[in-house]
């Protein structure tokens, strides 16, 4: 949005026409009030709701504002950050957007590179495991949500109830309890968002010439050795992209651990976006939320740079 | 992939794998399904067993009755219908512009795409929250509509204009030749070919807004103008009294509209990913 006509990508996303016959001014009057026509209609939305919302969110953040309609909206500078970074809870919150985030993302690398690999493979019953991995991403978060938290349900979930055939008297709360509520929620997330990355990954292997990896094969190369030599290197690409993606989505994810957890027990589950929603709407601090947002799109900021320039250095071998 | 020479203990640890990913990826499906289909009395014991012992019709029904959910179910529709037609009325143009006038539109363009996918949404809704409740349309379905508009806006721009980047300018140089008007060329020629993937990009708008849960959550108070994922996460709060079998069959129910577009989609889906992902 903003940032992007402050710092315009370093990607040569247009590659200039060939210089083109010079036009009269009048002609170039006509193509811009044409232009004009066209994308008004989606320039004003999202001017009026999403670029002015965003700059003023920046801002909010140097105030000391609240969600009370008196709330003076004074100029504080640095405050908010201040007491940011001496919070105790936030910091603790954003290590478990880190933790969350990080072993999310890890784990839908490996889980979706190797579901790509079996659907790449020719074997049967593709067909019903590639609608069974589009089913996750196309479900309300909010309903993956509710059907989770039915089979962690320390009663009458199913996966209580298997332990029970081995331990009678088993009742683990597992979104509830200390220590298993993060990595119950972080499967959850894998599960939802696994199967985009596999698609992914699998469109990058069907990218990849068959005689690429026949030629290592001939040459007397083990199924292993292939892999790692010829299909990774020629799958780098997509896995640095979908992984800078898939980190940012999960750092900002919301609804489905929301549902969830709420962020607790205790506090285990806070991914930042869950604390900064809690500050804002539950404890009517939008001036300190907003400086929450504003640490959160650095981090945003940083991989959105490594992703740019993977995505420059991809275009340049091409 | 030389699959000629895949040896049988190869193959049989792949099936291993993909049957693995069958039971990860579809037992949490299957058993939501059949725990819409259990009785009460089933779902609050430690009965194990997958299957209804008897099948509890009155789950779906007793969804429907109460919890508000045929109002909410109204108020998704009506919602997501609404930012389904704003969203491909306004974007059909400004993805045509993006899509043929390059150069800098089109890098700026690009460029809010990317990031509008990848903003923390908390640092938006907040003066979002303060703007629509000046003019009093926070709490409200018009302005939660006017937020999905925007956000349903990026991706549809996205998609529409690789839609038209793949028709073939010498079509629209051949109606210029014959004198046609930038109007009449646009409505003769490019709008019949965009039908297509204007309607596989509607049904992305339409999904993404029928699963929204963060706007809703933050703008809607009264539960009135509650959407299906407000009003279904408002029972999981309340998880106590709530009763599982109508619960479950209620979120079956909201997930339905969403699944068929996908199935629709499914092929055209994996192509954008295709070319989205590998091309970047």
């Amino acid at each position: 949005m903003t940032t992007v006509t402050q710092t315009p990508p370093p990607v040569p996303l247009a590659p200039s026409a060939p210089a083109a016959p010079r036009r009269t001014s009048r002609m170039v009057v006509a193509r811009r009030k044409e232009v004009a026509a066209l994308v008004i209609p989606s320039l004003i939305p999202i001017l009026i709701f999403s670029v002015a919302p965003l700059l003023n969110g920046v801002y909010l953040a140097f105030t000391d504002a609240t969600l009370s309609r008196n709330s003076s909206n004074a100029f504080t500078g640095l405050g908010q950050f201040r007491k940011l970074f001496g919070d105790a809870l936030f910091l603790e919150s954003f290590k478990i957007g880190m933790i969350w985030a990080f072993s999310v993302t890890l784990l839908q690398l490996a889980a979706g590179l190797g579901l790509a690999l079996l659907l790449n493979a020719n074997l049967r019953f593709q067909g019903v495991t590639r609608l069974l991995a589009l089913i996750p991403w196309a479900m309300p978060p909010v309903v993956v949500a509710i059907m989770w938290k039915m089979l962690y349900n320390p009663n009458s979930g199913p996966i209580n109830g298997a332990i029970r055939l081995f331990d009678p008297g088993f009742a683990l709360d597992w979104l509830g309890s200390f220590g298993t509520a993060l990595p119950a929620a972080i499967i959850v997330g894998v599960w939802v968002g696994m199967p985009q990355t596999s698609i992914t990954l699998l469109a990058g292997l069907q990218q990849i010439p068959d005689e690429l990896v026949e030629a290592a094969e001939m040459d007397g190369a083990s199924t292993w050795s292939s892999f790692v030599h010829v299909t990774l290197p020629a799958l780098r690409p997509v896995i640095t992209s979908i992984t800078s993606l898939n980190f940012i989505w999960n750092f900002n994810s919301f609804g489905l651990v929301y549902v969830l957890t709420e962020g607790g027990p205790g506090g285990q589950t806070m991914l930042p976006m869950l604390f900064a929603y809690n500050e804002a709407f539950k404890y009517r601090d939008i001036a300190y939320a907003a400086a929450m947002g504003n640490v959160m799109v650095l981090v945003v900021v940083v991989l959105l740079m490594f992703y740019l320039w993977t995505q420059f250095r991809t275009e340049r071998e091409d | 992939m030389a699959l000629t020479r895949t040896r049988p203990a190869t193959r049989g640890a792949q099936y291993v794998g993909l049957a693995a990913y069958m039971v990860f990826l579809g037992f949490p499906l299957f058993y939501l399904l059949m725990a819409s289909l259990k009785s009460t009395q089933q779902l609050a014991s430690l009965d194990v067993w997958i299957f209804p012992r008897s099948l509890a019709w009155s789950n779906f029904s007793e969804a429907l009755a109460s919890q508000g959910i045929v109002r909410a179910t109204a108020n998704t529709a009506i919602v997501s219908l609404t930012t389904t037609l704003v969203v491909t009325v306004i974007a059909l143009p400004a993805a045509y512009a993006m899509a043929r006038f390059r150069g800098r539109l089109r890098l700026i363009g690009t460029g809010y795409v990317l990031v509008s996918q990848v903003f923390p949404v908390i640092l938006i809704i907040i003066p979002l929250f303060l703007i629509l409740r000046t003019i009093n349309l926070n709490d409200s379905l018009v302005g939660l509509t006017l937020v999905y508009v925007t956000f349903c806006l990026p991706f549809a721009l996205w998609m529409l204009q690789g839609f038209v980047a793949a028709i073939p300018v010498s079509l629209e140089e051949a109606a210029a030749m014959d004198g046609a008007s930038r109007l009449t060329m646009l409505r003769t020629v490019v709008f019949p070919l965009l039908v297509p993937g204007t309607v596989a990009t509607a049904m992305f708008t339409f999904v993404s807004a029928w699963n929204e849960f963060f706007f809703a959550l933050v703008l809607l108070q009264s539960p009135d103008n509650f959407t299906l994922s407000r009003s279904l996460a408002l029972f999981v709060g309340a998880e106590g009294q709530v009763r599982l079998g109508p619960l479950a069959a209620g979120a079956v129910l909201a997930s339905i509209p969403s699944l068929v577009f996908f199935a629709i989609l499914q092929r055209r889906l994996t192509g954008g990913l295709l070319s989205g992902a590998v091309k970047g």
